[in-house]
């Protein structure tokens, strides 16, 4: 094992790791906003960015606490590069259709709703109380979005069509999601959270048992793409940061 | 002596005991007669007022990905989220009179009803979600208040709820304002700049003055509204001048001045024909909040049938268990 990794720079990663996620999950959602397939959907779907967005605020601002250099949750949203940015690629990723949306946010809601259980146990109080907060929004999103799923997989030829599209094209982004890292194992180990790979199995069997209600099937692809918790990003990252930083990047050091 | 029977001596009945419910200041509730011109009056009114408040929800829309802090946007998607929580009671409550929320959407995608023509001023900078906030929340709230009052039960109870909600949204827009005016002299500016653009198309929000408003002067006798256009926009000034010093930002009126006598500010007169521009579709945005809402609704479509097939199926099964079940 690598032990160059000290504990609190591995907290420090995975706090900033787990913000970059859903700031970049809730923003990405909250492209809807105004634009949902009904009232009663914008008004959901909204609220699932408002709660990922929230979280964001805990998990930066501990990252910021943790590296004891002063930053705060903007400078840490608003001021880092998308070579600093450490979110998965999956979250990322464009909305597409609404079908498209749902893919990408079931596939996170199952990982993300594994590893806040798994991080109830953690050994750091406030890993373990942000966790205990997000987890009951994150249960509403998960079942909104498996609901969604199965809706629109055994709706319409059309939605079905729609759907194993959306999947098809997003399921290369999945894998990257059950990978361990150094940051992982220094923190498993110290049992401060878990490793991603012990979340793999409880997430595929919930995503295999709603594609079967969904009448979806599980696409198989060769090679998943990785590279997010490294800074290495797909293009759209850099454009969606240049949109949400634009203000505080144009007006240096300016409090809003 | 009155014929039984005859629709004609039923309707002025009807219409006398309508009339003495407004008289006594009593709600019209759903299921009680009233006139069609009333419940027309009525559908016209909610409706939209729904429909501003879902093309309302464009203009703030627009500043959701570009929020300068995470505090700023979480606060600014809740608001745009109430917005759209607000065109569901709306179109819940004109639901009652008898129209499906269907035939609205309808009518506001066929050019037919109309929203808030202040929504059709474009947001160019962060400050407008202040700007925006203060005089236009600020504004709706003066008639909302009214309309608190106002003589349909189910309209009445749905704006004290909105009213709550958006005098938060106001007390949120003049606190961003708040914040920029004790910033750099750049955020200075652009708060005044906001307020410059702002000022004049939210007095036009309540309407045209009380002399060539068509559909007031019967409004009022239903108290569907309790005070005039006029009246309303009197005090909206009134209100605002002094929020205005607080900030130390100039309102922009040369004749903007306090009358001891009438105990109100004056102020300049109106560009009506800068209003009836917009009101009648051309200004700066009506054709852009208009593609976005359609482009929304059709993009939707095959949502909106795969839910409802789904639900259909999932009812098909559910009977098909239960002969099922009674066979067995």
């Amino acid at each position: 094992m690598d032990n160059s990794l000290s504990p609190n720079q591995a907290l420090f990663n995975f706090a900033l790791h787990m913000g970059d996620n859903t700031l970049i999950a809730g923003h990405r959602l909250s492209e809807w906003t105004s634009q949902g397939p009904a009232l009663e959907q914008d008004i959901a779907i909204t609220n699932i960015a408002l709660d990922l967005v929230g979280q964001a605020r805990s998990w930066l601002s501990l990252a910021g606490e943790l590296e004891g250099k002063g930053r705060s949750e903007d400078d840490l949203a608003y001021l880092r590069s998308d070579r600093e940015y450490t979110n998965f690629l999956l979250c990322e990723q464009p909305n597409g259709d609404w079908g498209m949306t749902i893919v990408r946010q079931f596939l996170f809601d199952c990982y993300h709703f594994e590893l806040l259980n798994a991080l109830l146990d953690s050994k750091h109080e406030q890993i373990a109380a942000i966790a205990a907060k997000s987890l009951k929004e994150v249960t509403y999103h998960l079942r909104y979005s498996s609901e969604w799923m199965i809706r629109l997989g055994d709706g319409t030829p059309e939605s079905h069509k729609r759907m194993q599209n959306g999947l098809d094209e997003r399921w290369r982004f999945l894998g990257e999601l059950f990978e361990d890292t150094e940051t992982d194992k220094v923190l498993a180990e110290a049992e401060l959270s878990v490793l991603p790979s012990s979340l793999e199995e409880a997430a595929m069997n919930r995503i295999e048992a709603v594609l079967k209600e969904a009448t979806l099937s599980q696409p198989e692809v060769k090679h998943f793409q990785t590279g997010g918790r490294k800074g290495i990003h797909s293009e759209y990252l850099g454009h969606l940061l240049a949109v949400m930083q634009s203000v505080p990047r144009a007006y240096p050091g300016q409090s809003w | 002596m009155p014929v039984e029977g005859s629709n004609k001596t039923d309707n002025q009945d009807f219409m006398k005991i309508f009339d003495a419910r407004i008289e006594r200041d009593e709600k019209v509730e759903p299921k009680d007669w009233m006139p069609d011109a009333y419940r027309k009056t009525l559908i016209r009114q909610i409706s939209q007022h729904a429909h501003s408040e879902v093309i309302g929800m464009q203009p703030e829309g627009n500043w959701i990905l570009r929020a300068p802090s995470l505090r700023r946007k979480v606060a600014l998607l809740a608001k745009v989220q109430d917005e759209a929580g607000h065109g569901l009671y709306l179109y819940s409550a004109a639901e009652t009179l008898g129209i499906e929320r269907d035939e609205l959407y309808q009518q506001l995608l066929d050019g037919k009803a109309k929203y808030s023509s202040i929504f059709n001023y474009p947001t160019l900078t962060w400050a407008d979600m202040g700007a925006v906030g203060w005089l236009v929340d600020g504004a709706a709230i003066m008639n909302q208040v009214m309309l608190t009052r106002t003589s349909y039960g189910p309209y009445a109870r749905a704006m004290v709820r909105i009213c709550k909600e958006e005098s938060f949204h106001q007390r949120q827009g003049y606190e961003i304002l708040l914040h920029l005016v004790k910033g750099s002299e750049a955020q200075k500016d652009m708060a005044q700049d906001a307020l410059n653009r702002w000022w004049w198309p939210s007095l036009m929000m309540f309407g045209p003055t009380d002399s060539e408003s068509t559909h007031s002067e019967q409004s009022m006798a239903w108290k569907i509204k309790r005070k005039s256009n006029d009246e309303l926009r009197q005090a909206f000034v009134d209100a605002t001048v002094p929020q205005a010093e607080v900030l130390g930002l100039t309102i922009p009126d040369p004749d903007l001045k306090w009358n001891e006598e009438r105990g109100h500010y004056d102020f300049g007169p109106i560009d009506w024909d800068e209003f009836w521009q917009v009101v009648k579709g051309d200004g700066p945005c009506n054709r852009e909040r208009m593609a976005h809402y359609t482009k929304a609704y059709e993009e939707g479509a095959w949502v909106r049938e795969a839910a409802m097939a789904y639900a259909e199926k999932k009812q098909k099964r559910r009977e098909a268990a239960k002969s099922d079940l009674q066979v067995a």
